[in-house]
């Protein structure tokens, strides 16, 4: 059904397909009959592509998947980030965002009495969290953590990669499918921030690292990665 | 009478291209972009936290622009450091980005661009912006359009686009723009020298030509950085 109305109306309006690739400034569609949705804006009849991306049509929603880009928080989320300033009531964290985001007493599991305990003795410089994005204020821009997620801890051994925040979705696959034939395969412990840091430890952290990458590069572009991903892993236990 | 230029080169020609996104792995989106003798590498870091407090802007960004040449980019070397020229460089190529970066998505933040000049022949402003808009745009950065730039002017009776070094020496004039090709304005427009008035819209109309081009360019470069 909806491919037939798209049939019968959409085709003519439409500049762009689904899955095209799109540059900031480019017209997707020329038709007051589609809403903008995310990355894009509207000016006329037009709506244009507001990042770099591959265009999404849902409905008559047209929207970009950016290839690109900073993590943009939500609520929810499960974040990796570094401590980097101890104030007298909470930690800021680093989350490789365009804000810093802030972890208060309240968001820690256990009562501190900031009179008996120092603050840094809990969570000092430097130390890697992986924390929960329990609010964020939008008219200020700050964000905030909790610890208070079953999932949340402090990293003590291990190492951390970066990848881009945009190939997070495709590195857990539906339902984690992805990041758990990794684990299956590599017998690492691996723990993905929403943020783009990749959380390694166990012996073979190398082949689930190049693995990693592997899927980095080729989000956008392989279908059937999965399987891909899954081969390549038992060619090399061999 | 046809004007006589190296490499038999039109008028309205542009000097050979290259163009390519994504060369510096460290940054989130970077870009170099060459036209004949001129290179200009840029890199986009950001959107990130801003530090000194005081400078941020409470409803948006800031664009941080710095444009450096190095000091082996011309035959006499180039003082390292920041000088008149370089300083006014930065801000007209900030204020030539700034219509179509979405700035207000990201308030106290940053995002910094530094555009380096490895090799000058004329027209470096206008290729360091050609470089900046594309590392923007790499760097996933919200904007409302690409932005290209070019420089033309006028040798004896010609109007001439994309000036190198030895035809900046001889023309009467000077003109860069740079130019929003979705809402067909310009960003940027200075001039050297002088031209009379009714040779300025013939002027500008060849450079405006001369970005039509270059936007096809950079639009492809982004594409094989993304889809090969």
């Amino acid at each position: 059904m909806r491919l037939l109305w798209r049939l019968m109306y959409m085709t003519k309006d439409m500049l762009k397909n689904e899955h095209d690739f799109v540059v900031p400034g480019d017209e997707i569609v020329k038709s007051i009959d589609y809403l903008p949705g995310k990355n894009t804006f509207r000016e006329g009849d037009s709506i244009y592509a507001k990042k770099l991306g591959v265009v999404n049509i849902s409905g008559r929603v047209v929207s970009v998947i950016p290839l690109s880009g900073v993590y943009s928080p939500k609520i929810g989320d499960m974040v990796i980030g570094e401590v980097t300033d101890i104030q007298s009531n909470g930690w800021v964290i680093d989350i490789n965002a365009s804000c810093e985001a802030y972890l208060p007493l309240s968001g820690v599991r256990e009562y501190i009495d900031t009179n008996k305990t120092i603050l840094s003795k809990v969570y000092g410089m430097g130390d890697l969290l992986y924390a929960k994005i329990s609010a964020i204020n939008q008219s200020s821009d700050s964000v905030y953590l909790s610890m208070q997620d079953s999932r949340s801890r402090k990293f003590t051994s291990g190492r951390i990669v970066r990848i881009n925040p945009s190939k997070v979705p495709r590195l857990i696959g539906k339902m984690g499918s992805m990041i758990n034939v990794i684990k299956d395969k590599t017998g690492c412990r691996i723990s993905v921030g929403q943020n783009g840091f990749v959380w390694l430890d166990g012996d073979n952290t190398e082949l689930a690292l190049e693995a990693v990458k592997m899927i980095e590069k080729d989000a956008h572009k392989v279908n059937g990665l999965t399987e891909k991903i899954s081969g390549f892993l038992d060619g090399k236990k061999k | 009478m046809m004007i006589k230029r190296k490499n038999n080169r039109k008028a309205n020609e542009l000097r050979p291209v290259v163009m390519k996104v994504g060369i510096i792995p460290n940054a989130d989106g970077s870009a170099m972009v060459s036209l004949g003798k001129t290179t200009a590498v840029a890199a986009c870091y950001g959107p990130r936290p801003l530090h000194p407090k005081h400078m941020q802007q409470t409803d948006r960004a800031i664009l941080q622009t710095i444009y450096m040449m190095a000091p082996f980019s011309t035959t006499e070397r180039v003082r390292p450091g920041p000088s008149r020229r370089s300083q006014e460089i930065c801000k007209v190529t900030r204020e030539s980005l700034e219509p179509v970066v979405c700035l207000e998505e990201f308030p106290k933040a940053t995002i910094d661009v530094y555009i380096t000049i490895t090799e000058a022949d004329a027209g470096t402003r206008t290729a360091g912006i050609n470089a900046a808009s594309l590392a923007l745009a790499d760097a996933g950065i919200p904007m409302k359009d690409l932005i290209s730039a070019i420089a033309a002017g006028k040798i004896g009776k010609d109007y001439v686009l994309d000036l190198e070094g030895k035809e900046e020496e001889a023309t009467a004039c000077d003109l860069p723009i740079s130019y929003s090709p979705r809402t067909k304005k310009l960003t940027l427009m200075q001039m050297d020298g002088d031209l009379p008035a009714k040779d300025a819209k013939e002027v500008i109309n060849l450079a405006i030509n001369g970005c039509e081009q270059l936007i096809k360019l950079q639009k492809k470069a982004l594409e094989e950085r993304w889809m090969k």
